[in-house]
C-alpha cells in the first residue's frame, strides 16, 4: 500500500460538487504535483487533506493505517491529532504578523509541550525547571529549522520585514517544525515574483527526503513538470489522469490545456 | 466659598466619576467580548437574541436606560437599587453593547487564514484565539475603543440624573445651594485633564502595538 492513499473522496458545498470520487496516492521521498485549472478542486483537496474541510465521503490512509473515514465522528481533539500528520504552506503564507520569525516557528512546538507538561501535573518548581529546559530546546530546534531554510540571519525579523521568498521559507519552516509525514504546498509560486520560481523549486526539492511525502498544488505546468516526481491532473473535481511528469507533455501534445 | 473649598468639593465628585468610569470599563469590556461571541455565534437563536439586545440598547438613550434600571425594579418588584449600583449597571450594559459591536468587527477583520494556520499547526480553538487572533483584534480595535472610552468619561455626567454624586452633580449643587456658577465651568478642567491622560495612554498603546505591519 502507498504511504499516503486518498480513496474515493467527495466534497460538496451545498449544491456545488467540488470533489467527485477523487483517488490518488503519494509515496515517501517523492513530490506529487496536483495540477488543474482554477476551480478543478485542487485547493479543496488540499484542505481536505489538512482537515480544514471534512470530506463527505471517502477514506484517507497514511502509512498503512486508515486515519480518516467519512461517516465516522471525530472529536475536535482527534481532528487536531490528525492534522499534525500534515503540514501546509498556504498560498498567502498566513504567517502570524505579531511574532518574529523565531516565534512563528517555535510557537507550535511550545504549545505542544506546554499541553503535555500541564497533563503531567508537576509541582510548581519542577514545572518551571522543565519549562525552561523545553523552551531552550524548542528555541534551538526553531533556530536550526530557520537556518535550514536559509533564514538564520532573520531570526528576530517580523514577517513584514521579510521579502516574499523569505516569507515562504518561513512558512515552510513553521510547517516542518512539527515533523509532519506529509508536507503540502498550496500554489507555492502564485504569490511570488516569477523570478523567484527557481528559488522555490530549489527549496522544495531540497526538502524532499525519505521522512515525508510532499504534495504541491499548482496550476503552473512548467513548475509542476520541474518539481514533481508524479503528477495528478484534476478536472471538474475529478482526477483526469495520473502519472510521471511526462504525462504533462502528452496532455499538451494532444492539444489539452489547463 | 473659597477656590480650594470648591476644588475639594468637586474632587469628591470627581472621585466618584473616576470610580464609575473604571468600574464600567472593568465589567463592560469582558461582557462586551462575551456578547461579541454571541453576535458571531453559529447558533442562530443565540445570535438573534444578542442582536436584539444590542439593537435595543444602542437604539435607546443611555439616560432612559438609567431611569429604567433605577425606577423599574421598584415599580415592578418593589426592589430598589441604590443609586450608584443602578448607574453602574446601566453604564455596564450600555457600554458592553457598544464594545461588543467593536469587538465583533475586530474579530471579523482578522483574516480567516490566521485561524486556519493555527488549526493546521495543531492548536486548540482557545489557543488560536488567545495566541493568534486576540492580539490582532486588540490592535485593530484600539482606535474605536479609545473613542468609546473618551465618550464614557463624558457620559458619566448622565449619572447625575439619578442623583449620583459625580462631579457635575456636585457643581450643580454648588449652583443651586451657593449660587456659584463658575464651578460648573471649572469642571471642564477636570474632564480635560482626565481625557488628556487617557489620550496619552492610548497614543502610547497604539505606538506599542504598531511594531508590525499586516
Amino acid at each position: 500500500m502507498s504511504f499516503l492513499s486518498v480513496e474515493h473522496v467527495y466534497k460538496d458545498f451545498g449544491a456545488t460538487e467540488v470533489l467527485r470520487d477523487v483517488s490518488f496516492s503519494a509515496e515517501r521521498g517523492t513530490i506529487t504535483a496536483i495540477i488543474g485549472a482554477s476551480g478543478a478542486g485542487k485547493t479543496t483537496l488540499l484542505r481536505c487533506l489538512n482537515f480544514l474541510e471534512l470530506p463527505d465521503q471517502g477514506t484517507i490512509h497514511l502509512n498503512g493505517k486508515c486515519i480518516w473515514q467519512a461517516g465516522v465522528h471525530y472529536t475536535k481533539a482527534e481532528l487536531r491529532e490528525l492534522r499534525l500528520n500534515f503540514g501546509l504552506v498556504f498560498q498567502s503564507f498566513n504567517l502570524f504578523p505579531q511574532y518574529t520569525a523565531l516565534q512563528n516557528v517555535r510557537m507550535p512546538l511550545q504549545l505542544q509541550w506546554k499541553e503535555k507538561l500541564k497533563a503531567q501535573r508537576l509541582s510548581f518548581g519542577a514545572y518551571q525547571a522543565e519549562k525552561k529546559r523545553r523552551l531552550a530546546e524548542s528555541t534551538a530546534a526553531a533556530e536550526a529549522m530557520l537556518r535550514q531554510v536559509g533564514l538564520g540571519e532573520k531570526l528576530h525579523a517580523y514577517p513584514c520585514e521579510l521579502s516574499g521568498g523569505q516569507c515562504q521559507r518561513l512558512a515552510i519552516a513553521r510547517a516542518l517544525i512539527l515533523e509532519p509525514s506529509v508536507l503540502c504546498f498550496d500554489e507555492p509560486t502564485s504569490a511570488l515574483d516569477p523570478a523567484l520560481t527557481g528559488e522555490v523549486l530549489r527549496v522544495i526539492r531540497s526538502l524532499c527526503s525519505e521522512e515525508r511525502a510532499m504534495i504541491v498544488v499548482t496550476h503552473d505546468m512548467d513548475f509542476a513538470a520541474r518539481v514533481a516526481d508524479r503528477v495528478v491532473l484534476m478536472e471538474d473535481g475529478r482526477v483526469k489522469d495520473e502519472g510521471t511528469p511526462e504525462l504533462l507533455k502528452t496532455v499538451f501534445q494532444s492539444g489539452g490545456e489547463l | 466659598m473659597s477656590f480650594f473649598q470648591v476644588t475639594a468639593e468637586l474632587m469628591d465628585g470627581f472621585w466618584l466619576t473616576c470610580r464609575l468610569f473604571a468600574e464600567t470599563l472593568l465589567y463592560s469590556l469582558p461582557l462586551g467580548l462575551l456578547i461579541s461571541f454571541g453576535l458571531l455565534s453559529n447558533f442562530r437563536p443565540l445570535r438573534g437574541v444578542m442582536n436584539v439586545v444590542v439593537w435595543a440598547i444602542r437604539g435607546t438613550p443611555l439616560m432612559l436606560l438609567l431611569f429604567i434600571v433605577f425606577y423599574v425594579p421598584g415599580f415592578a418588584f418593589g426592589v430598589t437599587l441604590d443609586r450608584y449600583p443602578a448607574a453602574l449597571l446601566a453604564f455596564v450594559v450600555n457600554y458592553a453593547c457598544y464594545f461588543a459591536v467593536i469587538f465583533k468587527g475586530g474579530i471579523q477583520s482578522v483574516p480567516v487564514g490566521q485561524t486556519e494556520a493555527g488549526q493546521v499547526l495543531g492548536m486548540r480553538g482557545g489557543q488560536v484565539f488567545g495566541r493568534v487572533v486576540l492580539f490582532q483584534v486588540f490592535r485593530n480595535i484600539l482606535a474605536p475603543v479609545s473613542n468609546e472610552v473618551i465618550t464614557l468619561v463624558k457620559d458619566t455626567a448622565l449619572a447625575r440624573t439619578i442623583s449620583v454624586l459625580e462631579i457635575m452633580f456636585m457643581a450643580n449643587q454648588l449652583l443651586t445651594t451657593k449660587a456659584l456658577v463658575w464651578p460648573l465651568f471649572y469642571t471642564a478642567l477636570f474632564y480635560l485633564l482626565f481625557i488628556g491622560v487617557l489620550t496619552l495612554l492610548f497614543q502610547f498603546l497604539e505606538k506599542k502595538v504598531s511594531y508590525y505591519k499586516v
